[in-house]
């Protein structure tokens, strides 16, 4: 199916083909999700909130909501004023929520919307609150929305009340309900107080009631929101998604921030732990040593199916960039390592991490797009394909196993459930990536060359 | 929650039973509602997306072409290039600027690579307001590379998803007005099917079964050779009247091709349909092999359809879809299954169709346009709805509420057109409605409030 890929590479300056990357907007939307009783608006055309909510839908299986400034001819000549006022009115009317996450798109962003203005102007129900950002569409991706969207809610919300709250502040980046909850029981392993902001757990896979509830139980409140300011420290996982917020609470409310790779293998998920142990001064327990122990010991198990194999890997940055780590710490060679999203940082942070471990003649980009990676495999086949739904056609047109990681996983269910950080989420991917390589095998295998054994 | 219902939606709101009493519809979404519904571009981009040999190159940031990247199960027997997702990937500089210069060099990428004949241009909200001349740079490409390249204009904010149809039925004529001199043929092309799961297919083969040529398939399946042959036929008959209507009329008004409404969902339409067009096209005979056709295709299914009967007469259906005359279909099939529906809305039903559903339904059911979750919830819960039929947004929701769901928008996973369809739709609202994993749903115990520290992980 995807003929059209020649196998000559040629520069493309103007266009994109099969991107790794989307708009800004839904991810300041799954941002806000991971806010308790927070409805996230879009301040543009009604079709930009449908496509964020069914693309979210998509990935999670779950409901996904957010109102729309439903933008009209009128309003991108006159500007979005009197759309954002009704919209929030009636969204406080219909849907009750306690606060609105407005984020912008190209249009709104395009016509010069001023929406600190909007809002400062605007009556909002007593109790109730309105935060914002600036999420441009033509500005990097959906990544940069999410942390855009996070700084919004700490602009708006956080302060520093002089009385510390002895907890560290913990950006989990842009993953998972899964991940998240992950990261919660690490650290409550630890006996370290946190919190995680934002929190999809228990929104973005609320369990089944028979009842359908707009504000599910999860989230992050607001009353930890603006406790921000009074945490001790912010462990911000992933550089490229979540040091610009923790800068932001740097800023306004003087929290110091540590940045780590996102948890992703044993090297990241160690640091991970140890930036806890320094912040509370508390000793590693056992149950995280034998959870690193035992991914240790499958790692070894396996080891003779995994080493030297070359793979592509791609999606969001920070989480491609643990991807790599991981697979370097299993003797796999990262070939190819692609995102969408624009930054230099993302080949920097990959280039150290091939550094480390000796591998040359890797391809390492960012701002890519698939149809280059496709090329590339090619040119030089991979093992292994690790990433996003949208990598199916490339796996099936080269005939390589194919591992989903990532976002968006628009074709498997339960994923989102089970993480990809800490040592258990590594354990999960070594048990994929593993089998991925292994059922290729017998699949290859000459009938009597199958091994019951292996 | 409390169920509350806008002020302002009370009139696209109604019930089943009684007769000209109109609702609002074919309106824009109130702002600050949590709406199900699309935008222009939307509407323009499913219409013209399963075009197989087109290069669609969506002109705007990322986002719009990220989220049509291969999202509708549209089949093809020729080329898979629509399947692809080419963008001009705006950046600041360029809506600074202007973007025009990154079309126009996008095109030549593609011009360079290729030998496309078709290539369709969208023109995404921010296009209109920067200003890019996207007809001019798409007249330069047709008159450097002898391509045709034809400017979709679809601004997102310039009207609903039904104008975005309307905005592609515009891009059709655009392409196939150039050919419309070329001599009659007979035979007919089907408009407003889009081949999901191979529906087109079906259609066309119930039509060669009864001897009448299909020329193009409007837009299932197509390719610019087959597209550019629609003038040449001498009837249009149209599926998806939502979408198609306005192209038929144009097509009607400037060649001289009538056309008529057809829908191949559900045993009653099927037959009613391939009747009505055999006795336009053909003559006695194909009348004759198009009644022996819906006879045996009736009578084949029937032992299958039979079989189910026991385990879903008596349950009551939603249905919320795109177009009026899609849930039109739907209501005549639940109909025949036993199944009373008891909500029914649409995204762009047009007056005419909720005049025909308020004479189709009972008075217990309930009608609405364009309803949002909240609305969707209220109605299915009062009306007590055992499934709800509906598309991407809805089927979360649905099982949310323990209600049972069949997608019947683009990710349908089987062929529901023609009598096939009719044991496939009736074994999926069985698999759905009649499944176990209902029994085991723990109600919920008390109001939601936040998690709290000892309940996390």
């Amino acid at each position: 199916m995807l003929d059209l890929t020649p196998k000559e590479i040629s520069e493309r300056t103007a266009l994109k083909i099969n991107p790794c990357k989307t708009c800004q907007p839904v991810g300041a939307l799954y941002a806000a999700l991971g806010v308790h009783a927070c409805m996230p608006h879009s301040h543009g055309s009604q079709g930009c909130a449908s496509y964020h909510r069914t693309f979210l839908s998509r990935h999670f299986k779950e409901p996904a909501i957010a109102s729309t400034s439903s933008f009209t001819e009128g309003a991108s000549v006159f500007g979005g004023g009197s759309n954002i006022r009704t919209g929030v009115r009636n969204v406080f009317e219909i849907y009750n929520p306690d606060i609105i996450a407005v984020h912008t798109t190209c249009l709104s962003e395009t016509i010069g919307d001023d929406m600190n203005a909007y809002i400062q102007d605007m009556e909002i129900p007593d109790g109730k609150l309105v935060v914002h950002t600036n999420t441009p569409s033509y500005v990097g991706s959906h990544i940069n929305g999410y942390y855009n969207m996070m700084s919004g809610f700490i602009n708006y919300l956080s302060k520093k009340s002089g009385q510390g709250n002895g907890k560290a502040a913990v950006f989990p980046g842009f993953v998972n309900p899964g991940d998240m909850r992950e990261i919660r029981r690490m650290a409550k392993l630890m006996n370290t107080p946190i919190t995680l902001f934002p929190d999809t757990a228990g929104v973005m896979d609320a369990p089944m009631t028979g009842h359908y509830v707009m504000y599910p139980k999860g989230g992050t409140t607001i009353e930890e929101i603006v406790g921000l300011g009074d945490c001790k420290k912010t462990i911000a996982l992933g550089a490229l998604t979540s040091e610009a917020p923790a800068i932001t609470l740097e800023r306004k409310c003087g929290v110091p921030y540590e940045v780590i790779p996102l948890p992703i293998g044993i090297e990241s998920t160690d640091l991970f732990l140890m930036a806890l142990q320094k912040a509370f001064s508390r000793d590693i327990p056992y149950e995280l040593e034998e959870e690193r122990g035992q991914l240790v010991d499958v790692i070894l198990d396996a080891h003779f199916y995994l080493y030297g194999k070359r793979v592509a890997i791609f999606g969001d940055p920070d989480t491609v960039i643990g991807l790599t780590n991981l697979v370097l710490e299993m003797g796999m060679i990262p070939s190819y390592v692609l995102t969408g999203t624009p930054g230099d940082g993302f080949a920097k942070a990959v280039n150290k991490l091939l550094g480390a471990y000796d591998v040359t003649g890797s391809r390492v980009k960012n701002a890519g797009d698939l149809f280059e990676l496709h090329q590339w495999i090619m040119n030089e086949p991979v093992d292994l394909l690790i990433g996003t739904s949208y990598g199916k056609q490339i796996a099936k047109a080269e005939d390589i196993p194919f591992v989903r990681a990532g976002f968006p996983i628009l074709d498997r269910y339960a994923h989102s459930y089970f993480p990809i950080v800490g040592y258990k989420g590594a354990l999960r991917l070594v048990e994929k990536i593993t089998e991925a390589l292994m059922d290729r095998q017998d699949r290859d295998a000459a009938d009597e060359d199958v091994e019951l054994v292996m | 929650m409390k169920a509350a219902i806008l002020e302002e939606r009370k009139r696209s709101i109604g019930s089943g039973g009684v007769h000209g009493r109109g609702i609002d519809c074919d309106m824009n979404s109130v702002s600050g509602s949590v709406s199900q519904r699309a935008c222009v571009y939307c509407g323009a981009r499913v219409v013209l997306n399963p075009i197989t040999d087109a290069f669609h190159i969506v002109h705007g940031p990322i986002g719009c072409a990220s989220y049509t990247w291969d999202i509708r199960g549209s089949l093809t027997s020729g080329s898979e290039l629509y399947r692809n997702s080419f963008s001009t990937d705006l950046q600041e500089r360029d809506i600074v600027f202007g973007g025009a210069k990154k079309l126009t060099a996008a095109i030549a990428e593609i011009m360079e690579k290729h030998a496309p004949k078709l290539i369709f241009v969208y023109a995404t909200c921010i296009v209109g307001v920067i200003g890019d001349d996207v007809d001019a740079v798409c007249r330069d490409a047709e008159r450097i590379y002898g391509v045709r390249c034809i400017p979709v204009k679809s601004p997102g904010f310039s009207g609903n998803k039904s104008f975005g149809y309307k905005m592609a039925c515009n891009a059709i004529m655009e392409l196939i007005s150039r050919h419309k001199t070329q001599k009659k043929v007979g035979g007919v092309n089907i408009l407003g099917d889009y081949n999901l799961a191979g529906e087109m297919w079906i259609i066309e083969n119930y039509l060669k079964e009864i001897g009448i040529p299909v020329l193009a398939t409007i837009t299932g399946d197509a390719s610019y050779e087959t597209l550019i042959k629609a003038p040449a036929a001498s009837l249009n008959i149209v599926q998806c009247a939502g979408s198609m209507v306005y192209l038929a009329s144009r097509m009607e008004e400037e060649m001289g091709i009538p056309y008529e409404r057809v829908s191949f969902f559900g045993i009653e339409d099927t037959a009613d349909s391939l009747l009505r067009v055999a006795a336009l096209v053909g003559g006695a005979e194909t009348v004759r092999r198009a009644r022996a056709l819906t006879e045996r295709g009736a009578r084949e299914i029937l032992p299958a359809t039979e079989a189910y009967r026991p385990y879903l007469e008596g349950k009551k259906a939603a249905i919320y879809v795109g177009g009026g005359f899609k849930a039109i279909s739907l209501i005549r099939q639940f109909d025949a299954m036993g199944i009373e529906t008891v909500v029914v809305g649409t995204q762009t039903g047009r007056p005419e169709d909720y005049e025909v559903i308020g004479g189709l339904v009972g008075e217990n059911c309930v009608i609405l346009d364009d309803a949002n979750p909240t609305e969707l919830e209220t109605f299915m819960k009062l009306k007590g709805a055992d499934i709800l039929v509906g598309g991407v947004k809805e089927r979360p929701l649905a099982y949310k509420l323990g209600v049972a769901f069949c997608d019947h928008n683009h990710e349908r996973k089987h062929a529901l057109a023609g009598y096939e369809g009719v044991v496939n739709f009736t074994k999926e609202i069985h698999r759905s409605i009649n499944n176990p994993v209902w029994g085991y749903i723990t109600p919920a115990i008390a109001p939601v409030t936040p998690v709290t520290e000892s309940e996390r992980f």
